[in-house]
This record gives C-alpha cells, structure tokens and sequence, in this order.
C-alpha cells in the first residue's frame, strides 16, 4: 500500500483531515501523537516606513503598522519517534511555528499541544521534555567552557549527576568532542560550537527535538556527522524530531515525511519520495558510454538533458524508466548507467515555483492515493 | 483536542522555587565563573561607581565652614563611604541586560529552560556580589577607621534591620530594573525610560546629596516627595541606618515601608513579566 500524501490548495479543512494526513505508514509504526498543530496562526504587528530622512521624520509623528501573517491556519500531527522534515522557502513561517511549538511565542489563534502541553505555558516539565536547537543563536556560555553550560542545564534540568555524566560522556564520543568541552565556547570552530551545542540541548534527553537549521555553516562532513548524530539519538531515545534546513541532504538523509509550507499555509504532508515523484514525476539515467553514438539513438529513448561523446543525461517518466533502461543496455555501447531522482533542491525549486498548491490534490500526477 | 491527554496539574509555586533553589548555587558558581571572565569590565563599572567619591570632595569642602544640618565633615565621610557599600552591595543592570535580550532574541534562551528567567537573572546579579565584596572591603575598612563611633553597631535591633534593608534594597532595585527592563516588551528602545530613571534615581535616593539635606529644597517639596518615592529605600534608607542616622523606632517604620514597597513592586514586575512575554517575538532569537 502506498503511503497517502496530500497537495491541496490551502490548508486542511477540518481537524479530521489533519489526522488523516499521517501517511499509513507512520500511523502503524508510530502509535501516540507527540505533536498536534491544529488551525494555528501567528501574525506580527510591524512597523513599516518608507526610506529616507523625511519618512523618519514623519514616523516620528504618525507610526503606520502592518499586521504580517507568518502562519495561517496550519494543522499537522507528528507522531511519537517520528522524523518530519519542516520546508518551506524563506519567510514561508517555518521558524515562526517552532518558536511557536517551543513555548517562545504565543498563538494568534488555534490550538497546539506537545506531549500533552499547551507549550506557551511553558510549564516547566514541558520545557523538560523538548529542546529547540537553531543553528544561528548559541546558548553556551560564551566566555567560558561547554563543560560548564552543562554543569548549568544539569542543575536547571535536574538531571541526576550520574545520567548526566553518563549522557555528556555519550554525546561527546558519538560527537568526537572529548577534548573540546574544556575550552572556552568562544575559542571553538562553528563546527565545534555546534556539536557541543547540540550536547548542551540533548543533555535531559528531551523527547522533542525542535532543529532549525542546525547543519547552516557546516563543512560536508561535518553536516553528515551530525545528520548520523540525530539519526542515532532519534533511534536511541525514541524522540521525535522536527527539522527545518535548507540543506535537503539533510532533509533526505533524515526525514521519511515532509511537511511543507508556503506563506504560512500547509502545502504537503506526506512522504518525502511522493513528493518527488509527483513535483518531478521524471527520472535522469545518466549513461557513460565507451564510444560515440548518434543524438538520434539518444533521442529515441528520451528527453536529452545533456550529451557529448564519453556521457549523456536523459529525463525519462518514472513508469518508463526501466524500459528504457533496458533498451538503451540493449543498442548502445554502455559502460556504466545510473537511474537517479530529480535532486531535492531542484524538486523544491519546481514546487514552490509552479505553486503546485494552486492544484487539487487529485489533478496533482501520480499513482497516490487522496484523501477524504 | 481529542488525541492527547489533558496536562497534569501544573506543579505549584512552592515546586519550582524549590526545583530554582536546587539549581541556585551551581548558576551562582557559574555567575562567578562569567563574572572572573569579565573582569576587566567588571573593574571598569567597579570605577564608574566612583560619583560618591566625587560628591564627598564637594561635601567635606562645604562643611568646612560649619556642618549642614547634622552634617558635619565626618558625618559626610560616613555618609558616602556608606554609600558606595551600599550601592555595590545592591545595585543591578537587569534593566539594561533585559532590554538587550528582548531586543535581540536571546531571551529565547532563558524563556526555553524550565527554571523562571527571574531567577536566572537573580542568581546573574547575585553572582557579582562575591567580587563586589572584595571591592566592598577596603571601602569597609576606612568606614571603620573614621567612622566606627557613628556606625549602627551598639544597638542589636539596628544592625538586623540593617541587614534586612539591605536585603530589601536588594530585591526593590532588582523588581524595579525587571519593570523598566519589562518596556523593552513594548516599545523600540527604552534607554530613554532608563536615563530617566538614573536621573531619578540620582536624585531621590540620596546617591548624590543627603536626602536629609535635599529636605529643604523648593518649599519642602522635594524633601517630601523623595519621603514617599522608592528610591529612598534603594539606598539612603539602608545608608542612614548603617551610619547611625535613624533611631531604631524611625529604622523599624522604614523598614515596613521598604517592604510594603518590595512586595508592590514584586507583584508589579511579575505582572508587567508575563503580560510582556505574550507580546515578545522573539526576533532573531
């Protein structure tokens, strides 16, 4: 049974949509909803003026303000031990709504829950149970040593001193940042930095990982280190984990769903794959050849993307991949051959560009199956 | 909503002080630890307190001709040397370190750890105090030199609502700083509110001039007005009862006065706090 996934116009109509959204395959593999955004909006009163010296002065006078809705009516559940990559272009109100998940800011209208938390409240054992790491704010102590920020969360979290030592010793093994946690947080590198910040936010073992953004600025190693890191502890600790980046290796490499928004509205919530296939329903094979053949042979077999004599690209439909992949080993002089998908970014690109949303979900192309 | 269970009962307020006190004296060694780390702007605001210094010369200068009031040269020395204790003892920057954070998002940081911000920034401030008091000390000592006959120190009853003036002065200036930190919630920039708070302050707690000399000025006015204000039980109040100003049945009415004053100002900032916090956005944080 193929997973279900929606692409609407806008966003669910009713909360038993929202529910139907999980996709089948998480719904058996995960039981209790750890997170449930139902009809949320956020907006923001700003002040708005012109450039200029004259339009300073007259600010002065007479303020203008604009409300700016960062989330409009958005409803999604997220599932104990889930995995859900949180996408969206910029300003799209991705980092609005953690905030907003994390307890920071407070609800325009509709109803979110974490655990069984309403997180404004910001109870303190819903604090306890969630962490919100983003990439571009550091919470260590800037002028002194990560061993000291957790010495600190491990008095504020009422970590037992032996678990926390035991989870400090774990993290930074699986870190490789043993040597690291007795300098100053300000001497280390981003990298560094990082990987001792995400120890400092998993240290109570939270249930909830809310990341925005935490590969920005890493080198490509360090980004696949850190994507084994969340994987792991996601595994160890059953936590369910919200991810924003604009990395989509990050993305793919972790999160078997996506929830997409644009301008604040659900776009899509389903799986990552589907989303692939139905935005870029076609597929490249890449063929090395050992000699030259005619463009007319290329031609025959797809849409040429690129073609000189040692390599050619096709764009063939999914359906016909595999014919074609089986005539192209049949008539020409192939060394090595690769069917891959349309890369993230790309598929992303395509998505917000073509405002796929405009669609109903059943005019959107592919074999999935809609929902009620 | 129908799939989550509804929360426990959230733990009272005796649980989280008791789960703040738990986690108190590791952000107080922490606090010490930043404070080390600063030092060197920790002694650059040690000398910005120095105005006292400044209006003893003025003072000791003036009563030369004769004392004002009860003020006699020595009694200036006591004064201003009890001045500097006292305001290094109590002061806080919460208000500026408040106004930062709301402005730039780090409070984020705190609002996300399940102790109060006000704690943290309590135990942050209370952390300086282990450094003050070493600064504090040589300034004791000349207080001791040249003023020991004038010092609170032969009635018992003085010297405990000393103590807990000073207490008192601690938390009214720490509730005050979190209200006026508290506008950065509402508007742009609050350094104006700030400065004139430190003009107010300036005048109406007796850092410059004696409030018992200040009584005087503008037909009574402003002696009355400075009776009634906070800022006399920041400092002067504290100061004229260490050096031996007030009689203990005076100290006592004071003391209530003071408290009645903390206790406002405590429900007025915890109340200014949390309607502020539903207003924060967060930006860049």
């Amino acid at each position: 049974m193929e997973p279900s996934v929606e692409v609407g116009s806008g966003p669910p109509s009713s909360y038993a949509t929202v529910t139907s959204l999980a996709p089948r395959r998480y719904a058996c593999r995960f039981t209790a909803a750890m997170i449930e955004v139902r009809n949320l909006s956020k907006s923001y009163r700003v002040h708005k003026r012109a450039p200029g010296i004259a339009a300073a002065l007259r600010s002065v006078l007479r303020r203008r303000y604009e409300t700016v809705k960062a989330v409009d009516d958005l409803s999604f559940q997220i599932a104990e031990g889930e995995r859900v990559g949180f996408l969206g272009p910029n300003g799209a109100g991705k980092t609005t709504t953690l905030k907003v998940l994390a307890g920071l800011l407070h609800p325009t209208s509709g109803d979110v829950r974490v655990g069984s938390y309403v997180p404004h409240a910001r109870d303190s054992r819903f604090l306890k149970m969630i962490t919100l790491v983003m990439g571009q704010k550091q919470q260590l102590l800037w002028d002194l040593p990560p061993s000291d920020t957790y010495a600190m969360n491990r008095a504020i979290y009422d970590v037992p001193r032996a678990q926390a030592d035991e989870t400090v010793r774990t993290l930074t093994e699986l870190l490789e940042i043993g040597d690291l946690i007795g300098k100053p947080a300000r001497q280390l590198s981003l990298g560094e930095r990082m990987k001792c910040e995400l120890v400092a936010a998993l240290l109570h073992r939270p249930r909830v990982l809310f990341l925005d953004e935490p590969t920005i600025g890493l080198d490509v190693s360090m980004q696949a280190k850190m994507r084994d890191f969340i994987r792991d502890y996601n595994e160890r600790f059953g936590a369910a984990v919200l991810l924003t980046s604009h990395y989509m290796d990050d993305v793919a490499a972790l999160c078997p769903r996506v929830v997409v928004i644009d301008r604040g509205h659900l776009i899509y919530d389903g799986d990552l794959r589907e989303l692939v296939r139905r935005v870029r329903p076609d597929k490249h094979v890449t063929i090395r050849l050992s000699k030259p053949v005619d463009r007319a042979d290329l031609d025959r077999l797809g849409k040429v993307v690129s073609a000189d004599a040692a390599q050619a690209v096709l764009s063939v439909p999914g359906a016909q991949a595999s014919a074609v992949v089986r005539d192209a080993l049949a008539t020409l002089p192939i060394v090595d051959l690769t069917i891959e998908e349309a890369p993230l970014e790309e598929v992303m690109r395509e998505l917000f560009q073509a405002r796929v949303r405009a669609q109903p979900a059943t005019d959107v192309p592919g074999d999935t199956q809609a929902r009620a | 909503m129908s799939a989550v269970n509804a929360a426990p009962p959230r733990p009272g307020f005796a649980t989280e002080l008791a789960s703040a006190v738990r986690a108190f004296p590791t952000l107080l060694r922490i606090g010490v630890a930043e404070v080390v780390a600063y030092r060197a702007e920790f002694l650059v605001w040690i000398l910005t307190t120095n105005m006292p210094l400044v209006m003893l010369a003025l003072w000791h200068a003036v009563a030369a001709d004769g004392p004002v009031g009860r003020f006699d040269q020595a009694q200036f020395t006591a004064y201003y040397l009890g001045v500097l204790v006292v305001r290094l003892a109590t002061s806080n920057w919460m208000a500026w370190q408040m106004s930062m954070e709301i402005r730039d998002g780090t409070l984020s940081a705190k609002l996300l750890r399940p102790i109060h911000p006000l704690y943290a920034f309590a135990a942050d401030h209370l952390s300086a105090i282990p450094m003050r008091i070493l600064v504090v000390s040589p300034i004791v000592a000349a207080m001791i030199a040249t003023s020991w006959d004038r010092l609170a120190r032969h009635d018992p009853s003085l010297v405990v609502v000393l103590l807990a003036s000073l207490v008192g002065a601690w938390l009214l200036t720490f509730f005050s700083m979190v209200i006026l930190g508290s506008v950065a919630f509402y508007v742009d920039s609050a350094m104006g509110v700030f400065e004139l708070w430190i003009g107010l302050h300036g005048l109406f707690s007796g850092y410059l001039i004696p409030l018992e000399v200040l009584e005087g000025w503008l037909g009574g006015w402003v002696g009355k007005l400075a009776a009634v204000l906070p800022f006399r039980f920041m400092l002067a109040f504290p100061v004229e009862t260490l050096v031996g100003l007030l009689s203990p049945a005076e100290a006592l009415r004071q003391l209530a006065a003071q408290w009645l004053y903390v206790a406002l100002t405590g429900v007025l900032a915890v109340r200014v706090w949390r309607a502020g916090v539903r207003r924060f956005a967060a930006f860049g944080g």
